[in-house]
C-alpha cells in the first residue's frame, strides 16, 4: 500500500544521500522524494512516497529514525493528511488545439506561466489523480516536456468536537 | 592559544581515553604523524595493511568493550580499510576511523590520491564526518567517540583534509554532546517487561537465544541471574559465545547453522524464545518462516529495526539488554512463580534427551591424521585455565572453535559473524593483545584465510605482540570444499589450496617462531612449547583434509532439520580422493 512519510532531517550536506542510501541499499520504493528547508532553515523537510506492506513501512520508519540526520519520522498515513504535487507541462499546440488546451488549464484551474506561438507551458496544482487526470486530456494535443514535483503533504489538524462550554459567569 | 589540527587531533584522542592507536601513514596524514612521533601517551602500532589496522582496532575493541581507534590516509589507504569498517558495522564493534584527505580546496578534483571517504563509507558506518573547518575537528571527535560507543555500537568515520590538520584553533573539548537526531532507548517499556515476565512464568518449553547484544551491554551477570532463576535454557549465537558460561549447566552452546543439535532442536519446538540482543540473522534461523513455529517470541534489543524486522515478535522490548534484564528479573522476583524447577523439568529431560543422542563427536585414531576438532579440544583442555581470548579467522576452524571452546567469560570471543570476513582472526587477535599485554591471546586460523592478513606477522613481531596462531591446515578452503560436498557434487572448484607457504618458514621469515606437530601423539607438547614462547608463534597443524563441520542446516533449511554427518556416498568418494592426494607424494599431511 502506498504511504507517505514526512521526515524532519538536518540541514547538512549528506542527509539526502544517507536517506536516499537507506532506500536503496535495503530494496525500499521511492515513488517520489521532495526536499524543501523549512522556517527552521538548520532542519529540511523531506516527503517520502514509499509502498510496501505494513512490515515493509514498519522498517521503512525505523530505519528512517536510526538515521542520525533525521529528527522525526511521521508516516502520514496514520492519521488524515493532505497531499498535493505541482506539474508543469509544455504542451505543443497547433493553432487549432490552442482554444482546447486553454479550456483544460482553465478547467483543472491551472495557469498558462509561459507561452509561444507552438506551446503553452501550464502550471497545475492538486492530489496525484487530479494531475494524472489533465496529462490524460492534455495527452492527446502532445505534452512536450513534464516536470512534478513529487507530492508534499501535510497532516490535518484534528478537528476537536464541538462541546458547549459552561458559561461563564461574571463575578461582581 | 592556537594548536594545529594534528595536535587537537591527538589532545582529543587523550581526552578521549585512548591508549593504542592502529595506523598506516600516507601524504596526507604525515602533519598527524609528526605530531604522534613526538609524544609517549598513546601508542602507535604500525601495521602492515590498513585492513589489518581495522581488525586490530575492531579485536582491541571487543577485547575491552571501548572504542578501537585506527588511522589511515586518503584514497587507497581508506579503501583497504573498508572491509573492516563493514565487518564492524555488522558486528556492532565500537570503532572510531581516521581518514586522511586531499586539501579540502582540491576536494572534488579527482587529486592525488583523492577518494569519496565519507561517499565510501556512509553503508558501513553508524554515521561519518568530513570536517571541512579546524575549528570543528574537536567537536567532530567527540561527537565521533560518542555516536560509536553508545546506543548499539558501530564504526564511525572522521576524515580530514589535509589543510585541516595544519591549520590552527583554540583547542576547547567538549565535556559533552547532544545530537537531537540521536538518542537511543535504554529503559525497556514497563508494562512490555511485565507481560514478558508473565509470559516466562508460564512457559513450558521456554530458550533464551542470546546475542552479542548481551556482550556490548555487558548483561552476562543479569542474563546467568536470570537463567537461574528461571530456569532456562540459554542458546548461543556466534557473537554471544562468552556471554553466558559454555561450561553452565544451563549452556546449550552455539545455535544456528553449525550450532548443537539440542540448541536448534529446542528453539524448534519451544513454547517461548527470548531473544536477548539478537537480530534473527539468516544463519541462526535458517528458514525464516519456520523458525521456532510453536512458539511465542520477547525479543530484548537497544535497536528497534532489529525487531520484527525478519520474525514475527508478540513482545518487542526495545532497550539495553543489560537494564532491562535487571527490571525484568525484579518483576519475576516480585511475583509468586510456584516451583519452575519441577515446571520445566520435563522439557530439561528432553533437551538432555536431544544431547545424548547427538552430541558433538568426532573420532581420533591415535595412529591416523590429525583431526582438527581434536586440536581444538586439547587447546581448549591445556589452555582453559589461563582464561585466554580466542579468535578465528572464517571456515569450518571457526565452527569447531565456537562448538569446542567452551568460553567461560565475555569479550574473550573474537570471530567475524556478520560479514564473516577471512583473514580478521590474526590482526584482531594482535589488537586484543595491544590491549592485554600479560594475556595469552590464541587465534585459530585457517590455511586459507590467515593468508589475507599474513603481513602482519611483521607487526607482531616489531610491537612483540606475543600471539598463538594455531593454522588449521587442511590445505583447502575446508568450508568451501565442504559445501561442494554436499551441494556441488564433490567438485572441488577452486577450493584446493594446491601452493601454499610452509608456514613454520613464513613464521621464521618475519622473525616468529614456527612450529608443527605432525602426528596426534605431539599436540600436547606442541601446545606447551608455543605458549612457553613470549613471541608470536605460529603453529602450523596438518590436519584430516576431508573433516567437515556438523551438525549442519543447509542454508534456507529448517533448523530441525541437521545434517549430522558425511553422507555415506560422500565417504566414499573422500577415501578415493585421499589415495590420490597420496599417491601425489604429500607428506606433510600424512601423519
Ligand atoms: C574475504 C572472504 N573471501 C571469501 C570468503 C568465502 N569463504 C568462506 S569460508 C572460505 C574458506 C576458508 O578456508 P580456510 O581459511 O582454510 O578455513 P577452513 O574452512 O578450511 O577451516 C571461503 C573462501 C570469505 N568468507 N571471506
Amino acid at each position: 500500500m502506498e504511504h507517505i512519510i514526512s521526515v524532519l532531517v538536518e540541514n547538512k550536506f549528506g542527509a539526502l544521500s544517507r536517506v536516499a542510501g537507506l532506500f536503496s541499499g535495503r530494496g525500499f520504493n521511492i515513488e517520489s522524494l521532495s526536499v524543501a528547508p523549512t522556517i527552521d532553515p538548520s532542519v529540511s523537510l523531506m516527503t517520502v512516497v514509499t509502498s510496501g506492506d505494513d512490515r515493509i513501512i514498519e522498517q521503512i520508519v525505523k530505519q528512517l529514525n536510526k538515521l542520525i540526520d533525521v529528527i522525526k519520522v511521521v508516516d502520514l498515513n496514520d492519521s488524515e493528511f493532505v497531499a498535493r504535487e505541482t506539474a508543469l507541462i509544455k504542451v505543443q499546440t497547433r493553432a487549432e488545439d490552442r482554444a482546447e488546451a486553454l479550456r483544460i488549464t482553465d478547467i483543472f484551474r491551472g495557469n498558462v506561466i509561459d507561452s509561444t506561438a507552438t506551446t503553452y507551458t501550464i502550471e497545475v496544482t492538486g492530489d496525484a489523480k487530479k494531475i494524472d487526470a489533465i496529462l490524460n486530456l492534455l495527452q492527446p494535443l502532445g505534452i512536450k516536456e513534464l516536470a512534478r514535483t513529487g507530492r508534499v503533504a501535510i497532516a490535518r489538524e484534528p478537528i476537536r468536537p464541538v462541546v458547549a462550554q459552561p458559561k461563564r459567569v461574571a463575578r461582581t | 592559544m592556537k594548536i594545529t589540527g594534528a595536535e587537537i587531533f591527538l589532545e582529543s584522542l587523550k581526552r578521549e581515553g585512548v591508549k593504542t592507536l592502529f595506523a598506516l601513514p600516507g601524504g596526507v596524514v604525515l602533519k598527524i604523524f609528526d605530531v604522534l612521533h613526538q609524544q609517549k601517551d598513546i601508542n602507535v602500532i604500525l601495521t602492515r595493511h590498513e585492513q589489518g589496522a581495522g581488525h586490530m582496532a575492531e579485536g582491541y575493541a571487543k577485547a575491552t568493550g571501548k572504542a578501537g581507534v585506527a588511522l589511515v590516509t586518503s584514497g587507497p589507504g581508506m579503501t583497504n580499510v573498508i572491509t573492516a569498517l563493514t565487518d564492524a558495522y555488522m558486528d556492532s564493534v565500537p570503532l572510531v576511523c581516521f581518514s586522511g584527505q586531499v586539501t579540502t580546496a582540491l576536494i572534488g578534483n579527482d587529486a592525488f590520491q583523492e577518494a569519496d571517504n565519507v561517499g565510501l563509507s556512509r553503508p558501513c558506518t553508524k554515521y561519518n564526518f568530513l570536517v571541512k573547518d579546524v575549528n570543528d575537528l574537536a567537536v567532530t571527535i567527540k561527537e565521533a567517540f560518542y555516536i560509536a560507543t553508545t546506543g548499539r555500537p558501530g564504526p564511525v568515520l572522521v576524515d580530514i583534509p589535509k589543510d585541516v590538520s595544519m591549520n590552527k584553533a583554540d583547542f576547547k573539548y567538549p565535556g559533552s554532546v547532544s545530537i537531537r537526531g540521536y538518542n537511543p532507548t535504554y529503559e525497556g517499556n514497563k508494562w512490555q517487561i511485565k507481560q514478558a515476565a508473565e509470559a516466562i512464568a508460564k512457559a513450558r518449553k521456554p530458550v533464551l537465544y542470546v546475542g552479542g547484544g548481551v556482550i556490548f551491554s555487558g548483561a552476562t551477570e543479569e542474563l546467568i541471574e536470570l537463567a537461574e532463576l528461571t530456569q532456562i535454557p540459554v542458546d548461543m549465537t556466534l557473537m554471544a559465545l562468552g556471554g553466558f558460561p559454555g561450561d553452565h549447566p544451563l549452556s546449550m552452546g552455539m545455535m544456528g547453522m553449525h550450532g548443537t543439535y539440542w540448541a536448534n532442536m529446542a528453539v524448534h519446538y519451544s513454547d517461548l524464545v527470548i531473544a536477548v540482543g539478537a537480530r534473527f540473522d539468516d544463519r541462526v534461523t535458517g528458514k525464516v518462516s519456520e523458525f521456532c513455529p510453536y512458539a511465542k517470541v520477547i525479543h530484548i534489543d537497544i535497536d528497534p529495526t532489529s525487531i520484527r524486522k525478519n520474525v514475527h515478535v508478540d513482545i518487542p522490548i526495545v532497550g539495553d539488554c543489560k537494564r532491562v534484564l535487571q527490571e525484568l528479573i525484579r518483576v519475576l522476583k516480585a511475583s509468586a512463580n510456584g516451583d519452575l524447577t519441577s515446571l520445566r523439568k520435563p522439557w530439561m529431560d528432553q533437551i538432555a534427551e536431544w544431547k545424548r543422542a547427538h552430541p558433538l563427536a568426532y573420532e581420533q585414531d591415535p595412529q591416523g591424521a590429525i583431526k582438527p576438532q581434536h586440536l581444538i579440544q586439547r587447546l581448549y583442555d591445556l589452555t582453559k585455565d589461563r582464561d585466554p581470548i580466542v579468535s578465528t579467522d572464517v571456515g569450518q576452524h571457526q565452527m569447531w572453535t565456537a562448538q569446542f571452546f567452551k568460553l567461560a567469560k565475555p569479550r574473550r570471543w573474537l570471530t567475524s559473524g556478520g560479514l564473516g570476513t577471512m583473514g580478521f582472526g590474526f590482526p584482531a587477535a594482535l589488537g586484543a593483545q595491544a590491549a592485554f599485554p600479560d594475556k595469552l591471546v590464541l587465534c585459530v586460523a585457517g590455511d586459507g584465510s590467515v593468508q589475507m592478513n599474513a603481513q602482519e606477522l611483521a607487526t607482531a613481531v616489531v610491537h612483540k605482540l606475543p600471539v598463538k596462531v594455531f593454522v588449521i591446515n587442511n590445505r583447502f578452503h575446508g568450508m568451501v570444499r565442504q559445501w561442494q560436498d554436499l551441494f556441488y557434487e564433490g567438485r572441488y572448484a577452486s577450493s584446493f589450496l594446491d601452493v601454499y607457504p610452509d608456514f613454520v618458514k613464513l613464521a621464521e621469515a618475519y622473525g616468529a617462531v614456527g612450529l608443527r606437530p605432525s602426528k596426534v601423539s605431539d599436540i600436547d607438547d606442541t601446545i606447551r612449547e608455543a605458549l612457553a614462547v613470549n613471541q608470536p608463534v605460529v603453529v602450523d597443524v596438518p590436519v584430516d583434509q576431508y573433516e567437515n563441520c556438523y551438525p549442519m542446516i543447509p542454508a534456507g533449511g529448517c533448523n530441525h532439520e541437521m545434517i549430522l554427518a558425511d553422507p555415506p556416498e560422500l565417504k566414499k568418494k573422500q577415501t578415493a580422493d585421499a589415495r590420490v592426494a597420496t599417491q601425489d607424494g604429500d607428506t606433510v599431511l600424512t601423519a
